[in-house]
């Protein structure tokens, strides 16, 4: 029985705790897994680098969830920073205003190259948008009709590939990578083909149309990976034929395991992806709450720190790791633009 | 039985001598077949389990040791601190610049010209990042090393790490490996005189999470799990006990009662993120709580823990034969001493052990803590369950999504080292009940 007591006491203390705990003196992150490998550099060199401070916290959960975490209000309680790898939506901007959070600060960090990569023992790949989507659409125009694609084996898209079955894992719906796959290289494959024209007038209205040009097919040759990288890396381990989808920092990292192809000829790497000459990269962002600015003790110094030249410069560890940084005049305007506390 | 068939069919006069078939045959063959079966079934759990942990074990037993570089370190007062200033200022010991420090030893140690910022970047990649922290640490629990040469062993880069343990596959063209031939032939310069060793990475057990694999560690993992696991035990332990002992002894019979059976059988088979959900929104949304916290999750897991502690409770009450509340009754003892002094200290190894099988379920849970923020990088150890941290198959799932190759066998380690904890509360579990069990 007193052990009984002495425990309910305890349960009461610590809910009256949890009451008064309400101001915070760490940095809270959360958001997209593709810039939490980013974050973490980050906010470990920012806790060696600031002794003062505590080592901010990254969760990860998405770029949707992360933003929809950030939009839940302001105060303590709520996260101050949101990592995403696409921009915020507008529908997003509204629901944070919604809550309260009207003033947000938008930062890029540089950007991601996303590259098709084999397993190590083939032969060299050269791809081309316009390959990717005859292999990887849902339906194909022939002959001024639309069929299921027809296609079987890589060959048989482009006789340059080799005679293989057609075998692609790439990202699932929920991944920000998704919509980058479809936007550079589906919908610029549907275009290239011409089908892009031929489905305007076949399809009942533009926006169908638009949404063929992007339909992956689900028979089975097109995988959708949910999970991580590794997922896809271990599909590739088990079928050798097979071609994934990965971040450009991923596949460094597994460069003695992986063969990456060139897209219309250009072979991924942090200078043709700055350059632009490499077609498939997004821009990889994170929001900031203004009001916790000055509020939350490190957050405005986080902000400061990340988006120094020795955080996203191109000698910096980010870099090392495999972000493409940011021309130098626009990694300089992103360091004005919060210094101006520009708010979207 | 010869002799007793021929007599029995002696003794019945005329009638035709003939067997009974009982299907004796038939009937062995069917045991026979069904012990084939079971042995089977067994034989293919064990196969399963054996696979599971030969992988484990094969790829993580090598987590326990890391690559150190032991080197001269020269805390030379020029570098540290130019101006003399630490008496007045101590912050400067702790911006100073230490890698310097560590660029100086590696290229003594391996005889390269300094001018050769190439070959001395190649050199100094392979010592890890985190040096800077450890030397720091040094100076500041001891300022009288200024201006002393120490020997210091610090953490080798996780590369370094990897091929020193042979996971690299050095046949791969240069280019594409993380490590190049240079420094490969360092490395064995730096074997051979002793300077490179492999030592038991404790660091594996006290770090916390860190970017790079050779600095980080489970230990704030491992914290925030057992806050989690005290405020578990601490909460559904009483809570659950007190719930069953009413519903089995006092509670009548009707309509309602069942009702809420039901309702805590449903409950112990709802999916763990649902629970989540929960917390979410009572917790965090409605009291208030820090996100990524120990107590949040400790509360979580506690409503899930509480639906298995209560009918393992339950059924452990039923198990006490009604005699002994009967003789307890009869000598006039009242319900709730019948109660209290002997059926309860006779189901408590059921409950104890219903309870350390809930716990340890709950030890190995991540899909409610994502909700809740503990699916996170925390490197500060948490002071209390307020603070930020994470769990341990947390970390096991984080680490398995890493780029890094190093965390592969990290990730097997974290797992060995969560199994060892579960097979601890599993061996507790049947000691106590070994221990205490009674058997009428």
């Amino acid at each position: 029985m007193k052990k009984l007591l002495g425990s309910c006491a305890l349960v009461a203390i610590m809910m009256a705790t949890a009451g008064t705990a309400s101001a915070r003196d760490l940095v809270q992150v959360a958001g997209s897994s593709t810039v939490l490998p980013y974050a973490k550099i980050v906010a470990e060199t920012f806790g060696e680098t600031f002794p003062n401070f505590k080592t901010p916290v990254v969760e990860s959960g998405g770029s949707s969830g992360g933003l929809k975490e950030f939009c839940k209000g302001v105060g303590p309680d709520t996260i101050d920073v949101a990592n995403s790898s696409r921009k915020i939506r507008a529908s997003e901007v509204e629901a944070c205003k919604a809550a309260g959070v009207t003033e947000i600060q938008e930062i890029k960090i540089g950007y991601d190259g996303i590259v098709f990569a084999t397993d190590a023992g083939n032969a060299d790949l050269k791809l081309e948008p316009k390959d990717l989507y005859l292999a990887l659409a849902a339906e194909l125009v022939v002959d001024g009709k639309i069929v299921a694609n027809p296609y079987k084996k890589w060959s048989e898209v482009n006789a340059a590939l080799p005679d293989v079955e057609i075998a692609a894992y790439i990202p699932g719906e929920k991944h920000g990578t998704r919509e980058v796959f479809e936007e550079k290289v589906l919908a610029v494959g549907c275009e290239a083909t011409g089908a892009a024209e031929a489905l305007k007038g076949l399809a009942a209205d533009e926006d169908a149309a638009e949404a063929k040009c992007i339909a992956v097919r689900k028979d089975g040759l097109a995988v959708d990976i949910d999970g991580d990288y590794t997922e896809t890396l271990a599909r590739i381990d088990s079928n050798k034929n097979g071609i994934g989808v990965f971040g450009l920092s991923f596949y460094e990292n597994n460069a003695d395991k992986l063969k990456v192809a060139t897209m219309s000829g250009i072979a991924p790497s942090t200078e043709t992806i700055a350059s632009g000459e490499y077609p498939v990269s997004r821009p990889l962002f994170f929001y900031v709450k203004k009001a916790h600015l000055g509020v939350i003790p490190g957050l405005k110094e986080y902000v400061e720190f990340f988006t120094d030249d020795q955080m996203i410069g191109p000698d910096s560890p980010l870099a090392a790791y495999g972000l493409v940084a940011a021309p130098d005049a626009e990694r300089e305007e992103i360091r004005k633009s919060f210094e101006a506390g520009n708010v979207m | 039985m010869t002799d007793i068939s021929s007599s029995v069919s002696s003794g019945i006069a005329g009638a035709p001598r003939a067997y009974r078939d009982i299907g004796i045959k038939r009937r062995y063959a069917a045991e026979r077949r069904f012990r084939i079966y079971g042995i089977s079934a067994i034989l293919i759990g064990l196969f399963f389990l054996f696979t599971l942990l030969w992988t484990v074990f094969s790829n993580g037993y090598t987590a326990f040791v890391q690559t150190t570089i032991t080197l001269p370190i020269e805390f030379s007062e020029q570098t540290i601190d130019p101006d003399a200033e630490r008496t007045t200022d101590p912050s400067v010991l702790l911006s100073a610049n230490y890698p310097v420090l560590v660029r100086n030893a590696m290229i003594k140690i391996l005889n390269i010209d300094p001018a050769n910022r190439a070959l001395v970047k190649r050199a100094t990649d392979m010592i890890s990042p985190s040096a800077r922290i450890q030397l720091r640490d040094v100076v500041m629990a001891d300022p009288s090393v200024i201006g002393k040469t120490v020997n210091v062993a610090l953490l080798a880069e996780a590369n370094v790490d990897s091929a020193n343990k042979g996971q690299v596959d050095l046949t791969v063209d240069e280019a594409r490996r993380k490590i190049n031939n240079q420094q490969l032939t360092w490395m064995d310069q730096l074997r051979e005189s002793g300077v490179m060793t492999k030592e038991f990475n404790s660091g594996l057990f006290t770090s916390g999470a860190s970017s790079r694999p050779e600095a980080s560690g489970v230990g704030v993992a491992a914290l925030g799990s057992l806050y989690m696991m005290l405020i578990v035990v601490v909460l559904s332990l009483p809570i659950g006990v007190a719930a069953s002992i009413y519903l089995e002894e006092f509670a009548p019979k009707n309509r309602f009662t069942d009702l809420i059976e039901v309702n805590i059988n449903n409950l112990a088979a709802v999916p763990s993120i649902v629970f989540g959900l929960l917390g979410l929104a009572i917790f965090i949304n409605f009291a208030g709580m820090p996100r990524s916290a120990a107590l949040v999750g400790g509360l979580v897991l506690t409503l899930m823990t509480l639906p298995t502690i209560i009918i393992a409770t339950r059924a452990a009450l039923k198990a006490v034969p009604p005699s002994i509340r009967a003789a307890a009754l009869g000598l006039g003892a009242s319900k709730m001493q019948t109660i209290f002094h002997h059926v309860l200290p006779l189901a408590a190894p059921g409950i104890l052990t219903g309870t350390i099988i809930g716990v340890a379920q709950a030890l190995g849970e991540t899909a409610p803590l994502i909700l809740i923020g503990m699916v996170a990088f925390v490197v500060d150890y948490p002071g209390s369950p307020m603070e930020p941290s994470t769990a341990l198959p947390v970390q096991i799932y984080m680490w398995a999504n890493e780029a890094e190759r190093a965390f592969v066998e990290r990730t097997s380690g974290a797992i060995i080292i969560l199994l060892a904890f579960l097979i601890v509360m599993n061996l507790g579990a049947i000691l106590l009940r070994r221990r205490f069990e009674r058997r009428w």
